[in-house]
């Protein structure tokens, strides 16, 4: 609310503002701009979610068809028979609810560390976490596939769970909040006799409660989006998560024809969940990336 | 509560943030100091633990790792037997750029980077000034539309876009042929593949220098607005003055995440030409994985992702100069 009320006298003070003409045709002009940029970022959506619902006949119709005149849930009953829907959706949740359980841990843990305690070593490890955000995820990947192979852990939840346990990214973000808690209450917490384990577990976790939840959006979408390791560490249909499932399905030389119906539907499942939770949860993320990305 | 947090975090706190406060030194008997330092010292490192031991063998080992198979002729029987693999020199390295589909690869990269980075920061900061520019109605609307794109799996996207260009059954087929139009097959022309990867790519990452553009034109201070106006700035003198050079910091820091993810590019191509017709959309990503893991040329496919580290630490490296140096 705070920020509506610093941004209106931008624009002159509000009562003038609103009697200018010219005030109000540029507001006028921001708004056709907005709306024509937010067509254009959410017409696919409309239109794969739409168009999951059609018939064969109406998905190839020239000129297209919008709106179905005939709702079909056909194409879901053909994806569920062609595609373990059913596994994948669960792989996927297991994978990005242990993902995110762990980074939470193990971010704070290491955010609370770097933001409260003085320690030697403190500053080569926060090196380590910012040097960490920069380096591409392809880096790794042919000696960690190595890797998992040598342990034997090809195709198993520990193989999708363990290289995303703990992200620099998580602990950055939880640095900056907890660096905002004073120090007084702690230093009082210390007096008192209190350890640190208790210090961070009752006392700095429930304050951050905001950034717990910031992170946990993060880290989950992040899991369940996620694509080249998965697509790598498993061969085993039964362990693909959801992206995989549907990116073998539809790169798929045999399922080549016929099948833009099918794949929509996927692309419905895989989506609709996310933007769900983003939706209900959007306030979270943007802070999120506001207070990370810019320290 | 935590707005605030996010904006006392916000403005000004730049790289000297990073360095860590000093212990009040005067205060209490040395002793006690001391202890309380040993104490931090071992619970700091009990803190740090878990995190550290996941980075070394998920990050930092892997990374050596790289780099020393890239010196090798490792295959697929050295999957199984690490050891047996044979050390080549710099064969993988010299191999590389007698690669025509590497070179291919490397100029389908910058083609990707060059157009795409500016079209993605141009946009977001587009959208960020207008959601910034005094409407108040609809603002998280607004937002939530345009970032949506960012939150969706590539796959799902790549599916979608596939069939928005899908030269007989698309969206943009029919509309085409709604205006008698003949629409081009867009990812099946060596000339326009690129192009539709890229269009995509934008719209898919435009919210996210959206959200960090308005994140830095919050944190600049009304009054300086309000100064320019009233010393008569207009808009676009205000935007060229004021606006554009507070918010140096974003610019940066959205440059330079942007081409890192954008020098990376793999999904993309990946799931929607397989970096066809012709290669016109393989990217070094793509090449790598699949001489990796096609292939199993695992040797010469690190040589490949060490090619593109060094590639990325550079221009990274450069941007870094360029946009800091203006500042000061």
């Amino acid at each position: 609310m705070s920020t509506t009320e610093t941004r209106a006298p931008l624009a002159a003070p509000a009562s003038k503002a609103r009697r200018d003409p010219a005030a109000r045709a540029r507001r006028t002009l921001v708004y056709v701009l907005l709306t024509a940029g937010l067509i254009v970022t959410v017409a696919p959506f409309l239109w794969m979610a739409l168009s999951s619902f059609k018939t064969q006949r109406e998905l190839g119709a020239s000129p297209p068809v919008w709106w179905p005149s005939e709702w079909t849930l056909g194409n879901f009953r053909e994806l569920l028979d062609r595609m373990d829907v059913g596994q994948a959706l669960f792989n996927s949740l297991l994978v990005a609810v242990f993902v995110t359980v762990c980074n939470l841990l193990f971010c704070s843990m290491l955010g609370y560390a770097l933001a409260k305690l003085n320690f030697a070593g403190k500053r080569p490890i926060f090196g380590i976490v910012l040097g960490a955000l920069m380096v591409p995820g392809n880096l790794m990947l042919l000696p960690m596939f190595v890797m998992m192979s040598a342990m034997g852990l090809i195709d198993s939840y520990a193989a999708l769970i363990l290289p995303f346990a703990a992200g620099a990214f998580g602990v950055f973000l939880m640095r900056q909040f907890i660096q905002a808690i004073p120090d007084e209450l702690l230093e009082a917490a210390r007096m008192d006799g209190a350890r640190e384990w208790y210090i961070f577990w009752r006392i700095v976790l429930p304050l951050v409660k905001p950034a717990l939840a910031t992170l946990s959006i993060f880290v989950f979408l992040g899991s369940w989006n996620n694509f080249l390791w998965p697509l790598v560490a498993t061969n085993d249909p039964g362990k693909y998560t959801l992206p995989v499932a549907l990116a073998t399905f539809a790169t798929d030389p045999t399922q080549a024809d016929g099948s833009n119906g099918v794949l929509m539907a996927g692309a419905f499942l895989v989506v609709l969940p996310v933007l769900l939770v983003f939706v209900l949860l959007q306030r979270f993320f943007t802070q999120g990336i506001a207070t990370a990305g810019l320290k | 509560m935590s707005t605030t947090t996010a904006q006392a975090g916000t403005p000004g706190a730049g790289q000297d943030a990073v360095v860590p406060k000093a212990q009040d030194d005067g205060a209490g008997p040395d002793r006690r100091r001391r202890d309380r330092l040993s104490r931090h010292n071992l619970a700091g490192w009990l803190f740090s633990t878990p995190f550290l031991v996941l980075f070394l063998t998920f990050m930092a080992f892997p990374i050596v790792a790289t780099l020393l198979m890239s010196f090798t002729d490792f295959g697929l029987r050295n999957v199984t037997d690490p050891l047996s693999a044979q050390f080549v020199g710099l064969d993988n390295y010299t191999k590389l750029f007698q690669d025509d589909k590497f070179v291919k690869a490397l100029f389908n990269t910058g083609y990707f980077v060059i157009l795409g980075v500016p079209l993605t920061i141009g946009s977001g900061l587009a959208a960020a000034v207008l959601l910034n520019s005094g409407i108040d109605r609809l603002r998280t609307f607004f937002r939530v539309g345009f970032y949506a794109p960012v939150v969706t799996a590539i796959v799902a996207v790549a599916v979608i876009w596939r069939f928005v260009l899908d030269p007989s059954e698309g969206l943009i087929a029919g509309l085409g042929h709604q205006l008698g139009i003949q629409t081009p097959d867009f990812l099946g022309s060596e000339t326009l593949a690129m192009p539709s990867l890229i269009m995509m790519a934008v719209w898919r990452n435009m919210g996210s220098a959206m959200v960090l553009f308005l994140a830095g034109l919050q944190a600049i201070p009304t009054e300086v607005r309000e100064a320019a106006r009233i010393d008569g700035a207009g808009i676009f003198q205000e935007f060229r003055r004021i606006t554009v050079p507070l918010l140096r910091p974003t610019m940066l820091y959205v440059a330079v995440m942007t081409t890192i993810g954008f020098l990376n590019v793999f999904e993309e191509p990946f799931v929607m030409t397989d970096g066809g017709p012709n290669d016109s959309t393989l990217t070094i990503s793509l090449h790598m994985y699949r001489e990796g893991f096609d292939f199993f040329h695992m040797g010469y496919a690190s040589a490949m992702a060490y090619v593109l580290f060094v590639i990325v630490l550079a221009i990274t490296t450069l941007q870094l100069r360029l946009l800091k140096d203006k500042t000061s």
